[in-house]
């Protein structure tokens, strides 16, 4: 195979017969309908998933920083045993907050984010199939960052742990309305990461470009696609445990969890981890999803084990919803039962252990360049397959009942989260940036970034394992000195502080690349996935013509005459409906533009979810709020047509 | 002594023993692994970005496929051997002993009451954080949570239990060797889950039944005037509201039960060591020791302070 031909920045093949004026002015006209509106009204109307996506993960990465402040402060008071630089109301909210933060307005939210900015690019679509739902999502996230971050410097941040447990999160042992912030918070996530993965599944179904069929769509898209089924399944458990009865036994006195009135404290135990193991699973496939493209950009061939991938992709969701119960084997759960759970807990590590095997065979099959996009890939495979070595270890009944709440814990789902979520993300954004911004980020600050990141994550939280076995229990504000576990909590202090120096190299590589960086140009890596073909930062319409797909590496592979769909109006924004199954191209659609009413509803839900804690009769406030809400964008919607069908055929269609 | 790595019961042995199977196992797994990733990162490594694709080898393809599939059957193989192994140590910790000294632990924010169980009632022995037992007699625990849930936890002797509102859970072992095992509530319970811990005192039998003895009997009554009036500020300053006193007029159980304290180790939950002057502190104000304790700062006079502290001292 030799090189692919060079790509002008529009995506169309060197030799189309339109001639470059006419190309600018169609790319001037697109433009003027695709592009957002002017000043702050624009950005608070946009419907544009790049738009949307790019505020997405700026905030979502900034909840990461706040969560990693929170954590920097707990390490300090565990340096040392007794230490009081915390006292243990202070703590338990810290550590809450984290957790919170770090799953819930976090690594959920920038996962989804990244598949929303980029899943259309990659599969050829100019937006998401429901642009105006993508916005309300990304505003619900928005304000339940600020209700977290406003009630946390009020003294009110939840502080009855991550998965708050009843009934130490009831109303009995948790007056007041720390924990009702976390449950109403909860609420608001789970709403916006349904909104994404809806779009996620229906854009990737319906939009793809002619040709892009399931077996050659890209392994990212692929697991973002596995990602939203796990949502949707997901969601709805925690947002029933949380609103609907944890809420609800805290605002009007339902008794779910009280065993005192026939309500059952283990319930939500299983509500809990039905949507909570799953959950770990939604922020690790999407990360595997960047792995797949870097690995064959930097190896300079296409992965090895395409299908194998896929299915192991498909195989880790299915499983991932029957393993809940190992967060469980300290409770009252059959002996026997638990041995399933550990069965299933032990077969996931199949598929796990098939993607790690894929990746290395590309490696050996390839020519590694160790970009930093490529080292994170590494580092991640160093860290992850540890974590992933303690998981089956924790899957058993018997050593879990000694590591289950201990720090053994703790080092296992940071070296997981860690290890297969944040280090395949930075590798991501060492990849994608230029795509996003049409700037390079540097790769000296970025190796540095790598160096300290991969030291400051192991010497953290390897010292834990030890921690854990000795007999360390999570959770804890503080340790007497005649338990000898001050030294190794020292090492992981210093580790943390490790990792906050990385991450400021990455956060002034950013600012320094982002007006200053090399420009980019269309494709700076040579990779072979559509978002490559368009110019770096992408135009407001993304593709001037869909491009037409006959491989899983368009850039690479491409067609004696790649052929591009024409005949999409250029009037209106009008997108192009494929087939589910083949991508035929199925029928044109007019895709939404610009509107107020998302912000608008999403404001009307915070009311209705702060309001609750108060009062339960600001749900129907909020409810008549919602419902001008609703018409208004009712209205707006069905001013416009909808779909027309076109004509198909088994080649590329030209349509009329 | 409170860890993985110090077994004293054939239970904690057992997982012990697991644990450094799978870390032998899955140690050598990660190596082979990280080897193989950077072997091939570093020997096959390119300096500079190429725009060349490598060429599709189908000899090589083949070979790879076959190294691939190999190494997932190697993996389905040792997670086969894990749940084997697993499930020998599970259903071995299942089997509960059919004798056994039975004792009643409940777990309340934040301390430990316990019951050592008798057919007759009367004979019931109530204590609190300290649980002596016998060395080579099997004994089982049935564990309740008083208010929310907790985790009964002494790493060297088995793993840990959930005491669950609404359940009574149980959890056996026995104690190999003479000795004082650390053990700690292990899920978060609240604001003083930090400083939950409590102390297996496991003893040969003749002196565990000489405890037992000595503990069921009510103290004597005091008889030097500076310890009578350090009852009597017990009795009325508002101790007995919630504390109980074998043989006095306090039966309260809100608190830990106090018959005997001068005999622990330790005060407030296994968390301090039981001095004259570490329980006159931790009566003058106990939210000092630990922030957010149920129990209040009673006001008294430094001589009442003294009296109290010298009157629980002296029921050994």
């Amino acid at each position: 195979m030799t090189a692919p031909p060079p790509h002008d920045h529009t995506g169309l093949p060197a030799d189309m017969t339109l001639t470059d004026d006419a190309v600018a002015r169609e790319a001037a006209q697109l433009d003027s309908i695709w592009r957002d509106g002017r000043g702050f009204w624009g950005w608070l109307t946009t419907v544009d998933h790049k738009s949307i996506g790019k505020r997405y993960i700026i905030t979502a990465f900034l909840m990461f920083i706040a969560g990693g402040i929170e954590a920097a402060m707990m390490r300090t008071q565990l340096a040392r045993p007794e230490n009081t630089l915390l006292g243990p109301d202070r703590y338990n909210q810290i550590f809450t907050t984290h957790g919170t933060t770090m799953m819930f307005l976090f690594a959920v939210p920038i996962m989804t984010a990244m598949g929303l900015y980029f899943v259309p690019l990659m599969i050829g679509a100019r937006n998401v199939a429901f642009p105006r739902l993508n916005a309300f999502g990304y505003w619900t996230y928005f304000v339940g960052v600020v209700f977290l971050y406003v009630s946390l410097f009020a003294n009110t941040g939840p502080d009855a742990g991550w998965f708050s447990y009843v009934p130490l999160a009831g109303p009995q042992y948790s007056p007041g309305h720390r924990v009702d912030v976390w449950a109403q918070l909860v609420t608001y996530t789970e709403i916006a990461a349904l909104c994404a993965a809806v779009n996620i599944i229906v854009t990737t179904f319906k939009m793809r470009a002619p040709g892009m069929s399931l077996n050659r769509i890209p392994l990212f898209v692929w697991a973002q696609l596995v990602v939203s089924f796990m949502i949707v399944f997901a969601m709805p458990a925690v947002a029933t445990g949380s609103t609907l009865m944890l809420a609800a036994d805290r605002a009007v006195n339902t008794q779910w969890f009280n065993p005192a009135e026939g309500g059952d404290a283990l319930l939500w135990q299983h509500i809990f981890w039905f949507f909570g193991h799953p959950e770990v699973y939604i922020i690790f496939l999407p990360a595997l999803g960047f792995v797949t493209p870097i690995v064959e950009t930097f190896s300079r061939r296409p992965v090895f084990g395409y299908t194998a991938l896929v299915m192991a992709n498909i195989t880790t969701a299915f499983f991932a919803f029957g393993l809940w119960v190992h967060h469980m084997f300290a409770t009252p759960v059959p002996e026997l039962g638990q041995s399933l759970f550990t069965a299933a807990s032990m077969l996931i590590a199949i598929p796990t252990g098939v993607q790690i095997f894929c990746w290395i065979a590309t490696l050996w099959l390839g020519r590694p360049e160790l970009r930093t996009a490529m080292l994170f890939v590494l580092g991640f495979i160093f860290t992850f397959v540890n974590g992933g070595i303690t998981g089956v270890m924790l899957a058993s009944v018997a050593f879990d009942k000694q590591a289950h709440d201990t720090f053994f814990v703790v080092a296992h789902l940071h070296y997981v989260l860690l290890g297969g979520g944040v280090m395949p993300l930075f590798g991501a954004f060492y990849f994608w940036f230029p795509k996003i911004v049409g700037r390079m980020l540097d790769e000296t600050i970025g190796k540095i970034h790598f160096w300290l990141f991969l030291i400051g994550v192991n010497l953290t939280f390897f010292p834990m394992h030890i921690l854990g076995l000795e007999g360390m229990p999570r959770r804890v504000y503080t340790y007497l000195a005649a338990t000898g576990w001050g030294p190794l909590n020292l090492v992981a202090t210093a580790g943390a502080y490790i990792i906050a120096l990385s991450v400021i190299a990455f956060l002034y590589n950013v600012l320094k690349s982002w007006r200053g960086g090399a420009p980019a140009g269309p494709n700076p890596w040579n990779s072979s996935g559509l978002e490559w073909a368009i110019p770096s930062p992408p135009p407001s319409y993304t593709f001037l013509h869909v491009p037409v797909v006959h491989s899983r590496h368009p850039l690479w592979e491409p067609a004696v005459d790649m052929p591009v769909v024409t005949g999409l109006r250029t009037d209106r924004r009008e997108v192009l409906l494929t087939t589910a199954f083949d991508a035929r191209p199925d029928s044109r659609h007019h895709a939404p533009g610009p509107s107020i009413w998302p912000l608008y509803l999403a404001l009307c839900m915070g009311v209705m979810w702060i309001g609750s804690i108060f009062s339960p009769y600001f749900v129907l406030i909020a409810t008549g709020l919602s419902a001008i809400g609703l018409v208004g964008w009712a209205l707006q919607s069905t001013s416009t047509p909808g779909t027309e069908r076109v004509a198909t055929g088994d080649a590329v269609v030209e349509l009329a | 002594m409170h860890s993985l790595f110090d077994p004293s019961s054939p239970q904690a042995r057992a997982v012990a023993g697991l644990w450094w199977w799978m870390l032998a196992v899955g140690g050598t797994v990660w190596l082979i692994v990280i080897v193989a990733m950077l072997w091939a990162a570093i020997t096959r490594r390119q300096r500079r970005l190429s725009s060349d694709l490598v060429r599709l080898d189908d000899t090589a393809h083949v070979r790879t496929e076959r190294v691939v599939t190999i190494a997932s059957g190697i993996t389905v193989a040792i997670l086969i051997a894990f749940l084997a192994y697993d499930f020998t140590v599970g259903h071995a910790l299942a089997q509960h002993p059919l004798r056994a000294l039975t004792i009643d632990v409940t777990g309340h924010q934040w301390w430990w009451q316990v019951l050592y169980e008798d057919p007759d009632p009367s004979r019931q022995l109530v204590t609190a954080n300290e649980i002596h037992v016998p060395v080579g007699v099997p004994i089982q625990f049935k564990l309740r949570a008083a208010d929310v849930i907790h985790s009964f936890w002494a790493p060297s002797l088995n793993g840990k239990k959930d005491l669950i509102p609404g359940y009574t859970t149980t959890l056996w072992f026995q104690a190999d060797t003479a000795g004082r095992y650390r053990g700690q509530c292990a899920e978060f319970c609240g604001l003083q889950h930090a400083k939950m811990a409590f102390y297996i005192v496991a003893e040969p039998k003749p002196k565990f039944a000489a405890w037992l003895a000595a503990a069921s009997q009510a103290p004597a009554s005091p008889s030097d005037p500076h310890l009578v009036y350090g009852q009597r500020v017990f009795l009325s300053a508002g101790c007995a509201t919630c504390h109980t006193i074998a043989g006095t007029q306090a039966r309260a159980t809100v608190g830990p039960d106090l018959t005997h304290l001068g005999s622990r180790e330790t005060l407030a939950a296994g968390t301090l060591a039981n001095t004259r002057e570490n329980l006159l502190r931790w009566i003058v104000d106990p939210g000092l020791w630990k922030p957010g304790v149920h129990m209040p700062a009673v006001p008294l006079s430094p001589p009442q302070q003294e009296a109290l502290a010298d009157y629980l001292e002296s029921m050994k």
